[in-house]
């Protein structure tokens, strides 16, 4: 269980949120809503310990995040803007060298299954300079069926994926909820997935 | 063991298969120095005498410079596309998969200078012995350069215009591993044997090892904020 009191979050001189608290349990899912720019974001980079708040605290099923960081991250699995895919490599390559970083040996088997669930066969040996902006979400995204994770951090996973990928992906996110765990998540599309808890910043 | 260094050994790995892609830039560092290393002969003029003397130094500052070009690309590249956060978040030890990132950034700027200097060191009429010590003390001096180099770019990592700051904050702290990697020659032409440049220039080695990787990954994660 994931449990956050009374945080509070600057950015230069204006302060995003202050006082922020909320309890998310196992097999919930939270979703972060607010328009652009109200520090959604920066709410998720200190949730998954990549920037430090102001004030408050987190705790990981008792324990705060800053004491245990390793241990945190081990059940965390974050998805950020970001792709964190390296255009000259392949697919296969991006998937196997980034999760072997996070010291998870993937079969290449596995690697390229997981690959095609999201519809990507036939494109697992192509540089990632030549697929599209949803395509390189989906390469991003199947590190969800990869990496077992307790709790997941994803910030606009909905974005660029067509209808069928968001379906995939709302299935998966479902199966997650099931098996006990739980996720945090920003998005502007609105959600076929079972209700959840919602913060609104 | 296996396990604690398997993050490092991919983190190597895995900047050498991207940098297998990017040949041009272990051939640009290369050329480089052996570019400047050239033209200082030809600029001086073909004095032996003279060229002895400069050879170390020559070589060294060439060495210096190659090795400054890749550096502001060191973690510029994966800060700007999020790989560096994930790196952060990894629950391995993110020291160790910086370690790796400046291990492999030696063997693509530092190792081709390390072993095409004995082929430039013969232009400037060195000896076999002197080229072998030249050749020595770059092998240990190179890695130096990395791991400093390492801190300054993590330092001027997201700064505007960071390329010139970086070399200016990193050429001075360049100096001491310059002064005994060249001296080691000079002191062995003048009879006092290179052992003692060496042997404080491997010093240097173990303490920067030790040092940069850990300061690095703190500079790292304050630009990741």
């Amino acid at each position: 269980m994931l449990s956050v009191s009374h945080l509070t979050c600057q950015r230069g001189e204006r302060v995003l949120f202050q006082d922020l608290s909320f309890e998310l349990p196992q097999s919930q899912w939270l979703q972060i809503a607010g328009a652009n720019g109200a520090g959604k974001t920066s709410l998720l980079r200190i949730l998954s310990g990549l920037s430090e708040p102001i004030g408050g605290r987190i705790t990981w099923n008792g324990t705060p995040v800053r004491e245990d960081r390793e241990g945190f991250h081990a059940d965390l699995l974050y998805l950020g803007h970001q792709g964190a895919l390296k255009e000259e490599l392949t697919p296969l390559e991006n998937l196997t060298l980034s999760l072997g970083m996070e010291g998870l040996e993937v079969a290449e088997t596995a690697a390229s299954q997981a690959l095609h669930q999201f519809g990507l066969q036939g494109r697992e040996q192509l540089p990632v300079r030549f697929l599209s902006a949803g395509q390189r979400r989906r390469v991003l995204l199947c590190r969800l069926l990869l990496r077992p994770a307790r709790l997941w951090i994803l910030d606009e996973p909905y974005t660029a994926l067509d209808i069928h990928a968001a379906g995939f992906l709302t299935g998966l996110i479902e199966t997650h909820l099931l098996g006990g765990g739980s996720a945090i998540l920003t998005s502007h599309q609105s959600m076929t997935l079972s209700p959840g808890l919602c913060v609104t910043l | 063991m296996n396990r604690l260094l398997s993050p490092f050994r991919l983190s190597v790995q895995r900047d050498l298969l991207l940098a297998a892609r990017h040949k041009t830039e272990i051939i640009t560092a290369l050329f480089f120095f052996v570019i400047v290393v050239n033209l200082l002969p030809l600029g001086i003029g073909p004095d032996p005498d003279l060229l002895r003397k400069i050879a170390p130094g020559a070589l060294w500052i060439g060495a210096l410079l190659a090795t400054l070009l890749g550096l502001q690309r060191l973690f510029a590249s994966d800060h700007a596309d999020g790989t560096l956060e994930q790196m952060a978040l990894s629950p391995q030890s993110f020291t160790l998969l910086v370690a790796g990132k400046i291990m492999a950034h030696w063997l693509v700027a530092g190792l081709p200078v390390v072993l095409v200097a004995p082929v430039l060191g013969m232009q400037f009429d060195l000896s076999g012995r002197s080229l072998f010590i030249l050749t020595l003390s770059l092998l240990l001096g190179t890695p130096i350069l990395s791991l400093i180099g390492a801190v300054g770019a993590a330092l001027t990592l997201g700064v505007r215009g960071g390329g010139a700051l970086l070399s200016l904050l990193i050429l001075p702290l360049y100096i001491p591993a310059l002064i005994f990697g060249a001296g080691a020659v000079e002191a062995d032409l003048a009879g006092i044997g290179p052992d003692g440049h060496l042997s404080l220039l491997a010093a240097l080695l173990v303490v920067s090892a030790f040092f940069a990787p850990w300061v690095a990954t703190v500079a790292l994660r304050v630009a990741l904020e």
